[in-house]
């Protein structure tokens, strides 16, 4: 894209402090979207992706910091933005005894422009549900719900805070394509969630944060292959001889080990060279293998890689 | 559907009022509370207090041969007493029990008896009167008036006719402050109130909504339960219809206002019905709904005549069932409305919209 419109970025954030009363929950946080582009705040529970988004919403005041959404400031312009913005809260609860159409021509009536509730309630496909009562919702279906009502203003920029947390795979596969949708129309997106598939699959950035702070940033692909190591070997051993993982160390290929209770971690480059010498160092050191697997490198094994500590942990 | 009731039916306001009314009809419970149930009480009560014909005294005659048996003939003519001959031991316990309020013993000679009574209870006196008053007549005397009764039974000195004001006033207070409460605190326990607030919503149209949906109910409110005490007791309206609409929509304002400031803190359901409750319990008591609120010791009055309930309940009453005028009804007018003001003002600067 070109012309000031694409370079302006749809939202920027610049040394963002958020502290509650026991707990900072952002430490320092920069962030950058540019227009049409999938931003995905990746982290843990508690990791402060929540208080980031909500104070980007002008939900949350902030402590310290700067925050330009579509070129405004909070606090100048916030009716303005509140048209332009689409939001889709963690776990907001709609009326259980409004119908979905009723529930959707509600927040439409609260925008001056955007397509009508029934096209809205066409994007997600909720047509069949319109005259249903939210409380007879699946998860997944009032997820959809949650995306029409950000959608009825036909808002130039989305966030969306973990969108898909406590779905079965298949809503979440059916919600990733109506993002990608949503991304296809020009709309810039702010996404969290602690789910590596989800941001890999929708995300055209990823920010890796823990703790308040961002420890990674990238696209996908470069945060992978900042491993310098596209696959990982994992086994397990049965206990009673250890397991020497400096002795893995040295195994040509070897970029890194990692012992977690009785499973090992293994980063290697290239599969067919590394495994077979893998495998002699353990049969050398004596260990009986009750698993062993491999996969192609993910934004798990970044995080993983950062911080020794899985995504889901808590 | 024109363009032009399209667009009235899409404002955000209709839309908010229209969601109030959905909230409500769709929960069976409410709408029994609100509308069915004052009714019923007031049936209930209004039967239950219904004015009946006097009952008749009963007295006892000790058991003295002839002499009684003429005395007991005496009484029974009178419409007003039960009496019954008994030997002095029976008599002499009913009376200390209570179950006749008095005992005539018919003397030794037949001009001459003697009532036993205890002149510290009403009715023993009541009783002194007309059993006097019979035995006299059937020994002959006569009265130099002639006199008629007529029994009159008036609207609005009836206790259903007190009682009724009363529930009116309890139950806008009720249908205020549950309704608005509930509704508010449930909306922020689900984080709607953040979710609506993160739209271009006017905070101002989405109060102004609990308003306008509760001032349309309550007129089908005031109207089924009033109209229901009209029809079925005859509860007078002396009073201008316009003072009692005037009454009631401000009455309504005000405790809506105080839902409003009880529910602009709490953040579970649990909390606000405490809050609700401790705030609302005093007023069933206290405000004079079942009984004058002047019963309670003066050291109480000025906190009594202070609290939203009985302002709401003096005027309905003044107006109702005695006509009363605007000057007679300001200082009532003037406490609801400083109870509006101030709740109000206090609640919008409280309330947390997460």
């Amino acid at each position: 894209m070109t012309g000031p419109a694409s370079s302006a970025p749809s939202l920027l954030v610049r040394g963002l402090r958020k502290r509650y009363a026991d707990v900072v929950a952002v430490d320092g946080l920069d962030l950058e979207i540019r227009a049409g582009e999938c931003f995905g705040l990746l982290g843990p529970n508690g990791a402060g992706k929540t208080t980031t988004i909500e104070i980007c919403e002008g939900l949350t005041e902030p402590d310290e910091g700067e925050v330009l959404v579509l070129g405004r400031r909070w606090g100048e312009h916030d009716r303005e933005l509140r048209e332009l913005l689409g939001i889709s809260l963690q776990e907001t609860q709609f009326s259980e005894k409004l119908t979905v159409e009723e529930t959707v021509r509600l927040f439409r009536s609260f925008y001056r422009q955007g397509p009508s509730a029934d096209e809205v309630i066409g994007t997600v496909q909720l047509q069949e549900k319109r005259a249903g009562r939210v409380g007879q919702l699946s998860g997944g279906q009032r997820q959809r719900l949650a995306l029409a009502c950000a959608l009825v203003g036909d808002p130039a920029l989305l966030f969306l805070d973990e969108p898909t947390t406590g779905l079965d795979p298949q809503s979440r596969r059916q919600l990733w394509d109506l993002i990608e949708r949503f991304k296809a129309d020009g709309r810039a997106i702010l996404l969290t969630t602690h789910y590596m598939e989800e941001a890999e699959r929708l995300c055209d950035q990823v920010a890796i944060v823990d703790h308040g702070r961002q420890i990674a940033l990238g696209t996908p692909r470069e945060l992978v292959a900042s491993l310098s190591a596209e696959h990982v070997v994992e086994f397990a051993a049965s206990p009673g001889v250890p397991v020497s993982e400096d002795g893995l160390r040295q195994v040509d290929g070897v970029e890194a080990a990692v012992r977690r209770d009785d499973t090992y971690r293994v980063r290697v480059a290239e599969l067919h060279r590394t495994v077979p010498a893998l495998l002699a160092e353990l049969r050398r050191q004596g260990v009986q293998l009750t698993e062993l697997r491999t996969h192609s490198a993910t934004l798990e094994d970044v995080f993983v890689e950062l911080t020794g500590r899985h995504l889901r942990d808590q | 559907m024109t363009n032009e009731t399209r667009r009235l039916r899409d404002h955000p306001l209709v839309q908010l009022t229209l969601v109030r009314y959905r909230e409500f009809f769709r929960e069976p419970e409410a709408v029994f509370w609100v509308f069915v149930f004052p009714v019923l009480l007031t049936a209930g009560l209004g039967i239950a207090f219904r004015n009946q014909a006097p009952e008749r005294t009963p007295v006892a005659v000790v058991e003295r041969g002839a002499a009684s048996a003429s005395v007991v003939e005496a009484l029974a003519r009178s419409p007003d007493l039960l009496a019954s001959a008994l030997p002095e031991a029976a008599a002499a316990d009913a009376l200390r029990t209570g179950r006749v309020a008095l005992v005539v013993v018919p003397g030794a000679a037949s001009d001459t008896a003697e009532y036993r009574f205890d002149s510290e209870r009403p009715e023993s006196r009541i009783a002194r009167l007309l059993v006097d008053d019979a035995l006299q007549r059937a020994a002959g005397r006569r009265d130099p008036i002639g006199v008629a009764d007529r029994r009159v039974s008036e609207p609005g000195s009836r206790y259903v006719d007190f009682v009724v004001p009363g529930l009116l006033g309890m139950n806008l207070m009720g249908s205020g402050i549950w309704g608005l409460g509930f509704a508010i605190v449930d909306a922020r326990r689900k984080k709607l109130l953040k979710r609506l607030i993160a739209t271009p919503m006017s905070r101002v149209q989405f109060l102004a909504s609990f308003v306008l949906s509760r001032l349309t109910l309550l007129v089908i409110e005031v109207a089924v339960l009033v109209g229901f005490a009209v029809l079925a007791f005859g509860v007078p309206l002396r009073g201008s219809v316009a003072s009692l609409v005037i009454i009631c929509l401000l009455s309504a304002l005000s405790f809506a206002a105080l839902g409003l400031l009880l529910a602009s803190r709490a953040r579970t359901v649990e909390g606000v019905s405490g809050l609700m409750n401790l705030v609302m319990l005093p007023m069933w008591i206290f405000s004079g709904v079942f009984f004058s609120a002047s019963r309670f010791p003066d050291a109480l009055q000025p906190f009594i005549q202070a609290l939203p309930l009985t302002a709401v309940n003096d005027a309905l009453r003044a107006s109702m069932l005695e006509g009363a005028g605007w000057a007679r009804l300001a200082p009532e007018i003037g406490i609801i409305g400083a109870w509006l003001l101030l709740s109000f003002a206090l609640a919008v600067r409280l309330f947390r919209w997460r």
